[in-house]
């Protein structure tokens, strides 16, 4: 492929994945430790004994780091995304973060790690730039593409700041998928029918409900509704606010000013809600910092009692996605449960109820892995883009807006002129005129809501027409365009239209970054990646020399290694010693060539013991089982050559 | 005014630089994707302005431009084309949503007839337009008065915590009434599409007015039946 290849990427609020298109089928990619899910956790190593900057490390590695040095971790940062101050501010309510304390109004909030601080968009690049990582890893060739889910309630900025982040961690991000949607494309690629679907979407920490309608291979989404605020990570809450108030009240120990206890503790939260899934209560047993011991039986009848609030605020955006599609839940031929949460019992319950399925003989899709679902879609989605496969050339994704836009009239009220649910791209032409003599400025305060006042709505940026020519009140006429592209971002242009000169227009988006910062943060995150991808490639060295040493050491079990002369035993024992004096060190060359001497000198070592599989194969022993002798390397051109260095 | 299709300017393609006229999509000669054309919503479609479509029809033609059009077919194409891609999707998406729904679509013929009409008229999503309130048609003056009175009731007893199931059977009367005066306006409507479709210029112009007064009574009385479905359900 003359291009490269494009990746589907689900950047979660607990886990990311990243997923490509293999032939026919979407495949999520693994990790280097072998696991589908990156937990969505970036984690602030120490600073070097030289001083400089510290490396971040991402994933099940940073999730470790929770427990020792929680003010040194951050997690669910997609709740944080695109968001103002006091926005976050109300939402760290929940978490142990700090804020930076020299964050002024208007700016994007920093969050303090450690000794440094970062927005949210950067702490994402860093999750990203680990899944491209793996994808380059496991394709051998670099990534730079890529399409990222988002929620589909997602609102502008939040999708903006999803987008800077993939800037940040150097991928171009063709397109922005709503997570239903990809949910839908995921399921719907086997299964070429016409119908009207509804997905059900409860993750970490967003819920997202989409009504889409299927035929012909194009998927057009009918209306889409949710709740950015609402999602597993609620449901950790509220066992954790529980386990630490009965601590205090027990046992007299607060731990709520230890952050490090107040994870170890939502780890066991969490923990009791995944066995409560499958089991008819869980078990809470810990150790408290005074010697007691808390231990507390959680029945499943006790736990939904007390998870119905939550579950229940998916019930009203369900009802007003169908009321917005114009149909009844009879109408919805199948639900399909994305999202971690949707594992709970109870919240298949509840869908049941919404969409009257068992009523109809009707179970929701839980086939595939509510974990890697959307990763799935997006890597379809990504096939899509990229145009060159057979699979997909059928197939088109037609999203909606999922929040109407608006602009403050006089009075503070807001005119909408584009309608939620309407597809995207849209796009809405309105006029304005001065109402003063002379006045060459005119600010238009653009809002994202449903309320009726722009105060209550999302205002989304302020922009400021400039450069009219002074004419008299009422009298010049700018026309300006709003366009939603088909990551549901708005853009703006105007024109005068009585002079035909076109507006300058300035905008100040409410919420969200600079070019110039979004720019900065690349280059920031390149610096230091160089001497992460150093680090990172003399750790895979050392992997590969482990390999082939340990591949030595099981060599004399062969009969094979009977059939070598003194003379090659001793080499091989020599390169042996070489490259176990040298794997420690920094010199990642010299373990490099160790490595290789090593496997030059065990090479007639192998092809013995390749024709001795050989010849037992044609004894009549079957070539799997001839290749189970040979060990795991069998699939390698040389039984014991350690993976090729590029 | 309707721009007359057969009298547009030729303009040259930007990649075969092959004349055409500006109401294609699509270069007649090389194929190659143009910028947004001029043209009403109708010509998206390829359509005369009419107010009876044939909305399968409609949703196919829809459903098979999508597939030429849409971003996601440009995606790693130069950028003149994905911009194009882009401001053509957004035309094709605002002309379907216009015409697919009937309200839309007379108020959006009307207009570019050169009527005036008040915002947001038919679109059930729509904002409040209050104002329009004042303007009560002549026939309904008297039971809007009554109306309005018992709304303020209403509102003022659940206010106080009080229920009274007189009114409530009352406003639920009053509600019912006002179903049935807005689905007659809606079969005037539709009576007047076939009007229009067929006739002449003269009976068009007629029926054109008789539009634009349905369209406001309409606008009224959602409105009203909207205000006492919500102090009802309040
Ligand atoms: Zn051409």
């Amino acid at each position: 492929m003359a291009e490269g290849r494009v990746v589907g990427i689900d950047l979660g609020t607990t886990n990311s994945l990243v997923a490509y298109m293999q032939g026919d089928a979407p495949v999520v990619i693994p990790g280097v430790d072998g696991s589908n899910l990156v937990p969505s956790v970036v984690a602030l190593d120490p600073i070097p004994a030289g001083g400089g900057r510290p490396t971040v490390t991402v994933g099940n590695s940073a999730r470790k780091a929770l427990i020792q040095t929680p003010e040194r971790v951050i997690y669910s940062v997609k709740r944080l995304m695109g968001r103002g101050l006091e926005e976050i501010q109300s939402e760290l309510k929940m978490f142990p973060f700090r804020l930076a304390d020299d964050v002024e109004e208007g700016e994007v909030p920093r969050i303090t790690l450690g000794e440094l601080k970062f927005t949210p968009p950067e702490i994402s690049a860093y999750v990203l730039r680990q899944l491209k990582r793996n994808a380059e890893r496991f394709f051998g060739a670099p990534v730079t593409q890529a399409v990222i889910t988002v929620p589909a309630y997602f609102n502008d900025a939040q999708r903006q700041a999803t987008k800077d982040a993939g800037r940040m961690a150097g991928l171009e991000v063709l397109r922005l998928v709503n997570e239903p949607t990809a949910a839908a494309l995921a399921y719907g690629l086997d299964r070429a029918k016409a119908g009207t679907i509804a997905v059900y979407d409860f993750g970490g920490g967003t819920f997202d409900i989409s009504i889409l309608k299927l035929r012909d291979g194009i998927f057009e989404v009918q209306s889409t509704n949710g709740d950015t605020h609402l999602g597993g990570d609620d449901i950790d809450n509220l066992l954790l606010t529980i386990a630490l108030d009965e601590i205090y009240a027990e046992h007299g120990v607060d731990l709520r000013g230890h952050p490090g206890a107040v994870q170890a503790l939502r780890k066991a939260a969490i923990d009791a809600k995944i066995s409560l899934s499958t089991e008819a209560a869980a078990h809470f047993d810990i150790e408290l910092p005074n010697g007691d011991r808390y231990q507390r039986e959680i029945p499943r009848a006790v736990f939904e009692l007390l998870i119905e609030p939550v579950l229940e605020r998916t019930a009203g955006p369900c009802k007003q996605a169908l009321a917005d599609a114009g149909i009844t839940p009879e109408q919805i031929d199948d639900v399909v449960m994305v999202g971690g949460s949707t594992r709970i019992p109870a919240v298949r319950q509840l869908v049941d109820g919404l969409f009257h399925l068992s009523a109809r003989g009707k179970k929701p899709h839980i086939e595939l892995n509510p974990d890697e679902v959307v990763a799935l879609g997006a890597a379809v989605q990504a096939d899509i883009l990229a145009g060159a496969s057979t699979a997909t050339e059928e197939m088109l994704l037609l999203d909606v807006t999922p929040l109407s836009l608006g602009i403050e009239a006089l009075g503070g009220t807001v005119a909408r002129i584009i309608q939620r649910n309407s597809t995207i791209p849209a796009s809405a032409t309105e006029h304005f005129t001065t109402g003063v003599d002379g006045q060459t400025n005119v600010a238009i305060h653009v809002v994202q809501g449903e309320r009726e006042l722009a105060a209550d709505c999302r205002s989304l940026a302020r922009f400021d027409l400039k450069g009219i020519p002074p004419m008299s009140a009422g009298l010049p006429r700018i026309e300006v365009k709003f366009l939603i592209d088909a990551d549901g971002i708005l853009h703006v242009s105007a024109r005068e239209q009585r002079s035909g000169k076109a507006a300058e227009i300035e905008v100040k988006p409410t919420y969200g970054l600079t070019d110039e910062q979004v720019e900065s943060m690349i280059l920031d995150s390149f610096d230091h990646a160089e001497d992460d991808f150093a680090k990172r490639l003399l750790i895979e060295t050392r992997n590969e020399a482990e390999t082939i040493l340990t591949a030595v050491e099981r060599a004399p079990q062969n009969p094979a290694w009977q059939l070598l002369t003194d003379e090659e035993r001793r080499i091989v024992a020599e390169a042996r010693d070489q490259l176990n004096a040298v794997k420690t060190g920094e010199d990642l060359t010299a373990i490099r060539n160790a490595t290789l001497a090593l496997d030059q000198a065990t090479r007639r070592f192998a092809e013995l013991m390749m024709d001795a599989a050989v010849s037992g194969a044609i004894r009549g022993k079957t070539m799997s089982a001839a290749g189970e002798e040979l060990g795991e390397a069998v699939t390698a051109p040389h039984a014991m050559a350690p993976a090729e260095f590029k | 005014m309707l721009k007359v299709i057969d009298s547009a300017v030729p303009v040259a393609c930007w990649s075969c630089s092959i004349g055409h006229n500006d109401f294609t999509l699509f270069c007649p000669h090389c194929s190659k994707i143009q910028p947004p054309p001029g043209g009403d919503y109708f010509s998206v479609f390829g359509l005369e302005p009419r107010l009876n479509l044939d909305l399968a029809a409609l949703e196919h033609e829809f459903h098979r431009l999508s597939r030429k059009l849409h971003p996601d077919r440009f995606a790693r194409a130069q950028e003149n084309e994905r911009e194009w891609s882009l401001a053509d999707t957004a035309l094709l998406n605002d002309a379907y949503r216009t015409l697919k729904e009937p309200l839309r679509r007379t108020e959006y013929l009307l207009k570019l007839l050169g009527a005036e009409i008040g915002s947001d008229a038919g679109t059930e999503q729509g904002g409040h337009d209050k104002k329009d309130l004042s303007r009560v048609p002549a026939d309904l003056l008297e039971e809007v008065f009554e109306l309005n009175m018992q709304l303020e009731e209403m509102r003022m007893a659940r206010k106080l915590g009080e229920t009274d199931p007189e009114l409530q059977v009352s406003l639920e009367r009053a509600k019912r009434k006002f179903d049935v005066l807005l689905s007659e306006v809606d079969q005037d409507l539709r009576s007047q599409w076939q009007v229009w479709d067929e006739g002449d210029a003269a009976v068009r112009k007629t029926a054109q007015k008789l539009m634009v007064a349905l369209l406001d009574r309409r606008r009224y009385l959602s409105n009203l039946v909207r205000d006492v479905t919500e102090t009802l359900g309040a």
